[in-house]
């Protein structure tokens, strides 16, 4: 990949195969922790009755998810609790959407992704949540180096996180600087 | 048999009720973390608030360098949204009563 450019009112980039299966497969673990979170939330009788399914009150154990649906309150927890059943359903769809939006244009195979602005900003936000979930795993700090040594077991795994950051960059500048221009 | 509830009347919350609501808002605070890229928080920001790219540019570097800023404020409805917002985009924000 060379990363993304403008054309013709399209934001387009090429991605080889394996590039496209390592996105994929990265999005597609994003989207089903996220399904497995929704899928552990008791229904009862009056959510199937209006529809209405309440988030649970208490942030992800796991840390990924943590860091994917944070608390709104950082003392407060009554009050996290409450907005986190108001809120994370549809915050999980959002998530959901954006993941379901890259599948739809990741092609399995790799080759040339063709975006409207629309379906590009879906992409932002897929990468990012990516890159934060990966993030959270690696443990990734603010002075994290560009690599670590063979040896150390996530020297791949943080490679694929560069590589993201770089992709997500990419994609930042393809977007504003456009609307930088005015066009 | 009953009536309808009176939405607006019985939903008092006491949180937001208190005398002196008005000088104290809420603010919606955004917290530096290692991952979200300098340019995407402020993209986001632009996208989200409708900052110009200079105020957008100024809240993010106050994130950076202070770690945090205050990006919105308002009525406690309000910061919600704006928090859910930035949660949505996976900026780290919470919301809390100005001091």
């Amino acid at each position: 990949m060379n990363g993304w450019r403008r054309r013709g009112g399209l934001v387009v980039a090429a991605l080889s195969e394996r590039e496209a299966g390592l996105l994929r497969g990265l999005v597609g673990q994003v989207r089903d922790m996220l399904a497995a979170r929704v899928a552990a939330i008791p229904q009862d009788e009056l959510s199937e009755l209006t529809g209405i399914t309440a988030g649970p009150t208490t942030a992800p154990a796991d840390r990924v998810l943590a860091r994917l649906l944070p608390d709104f309150h950082r003392e407060d927890a009554t009050l996290s609790g409450g907005l986190r059943a108001l809120h994370e359903p549809e915050l999980v769809a959002i998530k959901d959407e954006v993941a379901g939006i890259v599948l739809d244009t990741c092609p399995v195979r790799g080759g040339r992704v063709r975006l409207s602005d629309e379906q590009a900003q879906a992409w932002l936000s897929a990468l990012n949540d990516v890159r934060l979930a990966l993030g959270a795993v690696l443990e990734v700090t603010e002075d994290m180096p560009d690599e670590l040594p063979p040896e150390d077991p996530r020297a791949t795994h943080l490679a694929v996180y560069h590589w993201l950051t770089w992709v997500q960059e990419s994609l930042i500048q393809a977007l504003a600087g456009a609307e930088g221009a005015g066009t | 048999m009953t009536t309808p509830v009176e939405l607006e009347q019985t939903q008092v919350d006491p949180a937001v009720d208190e005398v002196g609501t008005e000088d104290r808002p809420w603010l919606t605070i955004v917290w530096n973390d290692p991952v979200n890229l300098m340019s995407y928080v402020t993209y986001v920001f632009q996208k989200l608030f409708g900052y110009s790219r200079d105020e957008a540019t100024k809240l993010m570097l106050d994130v950076h360098h202070k770690g945090r800023a205050v990006v919105t404020r308002g009525s406690r409805d309000k910061v919600e949204i704006d928090v859910a917002k930035l949660h949505g985009a996976g900026l780290w924000a919470t919301m809390q009563r100005d001091a």
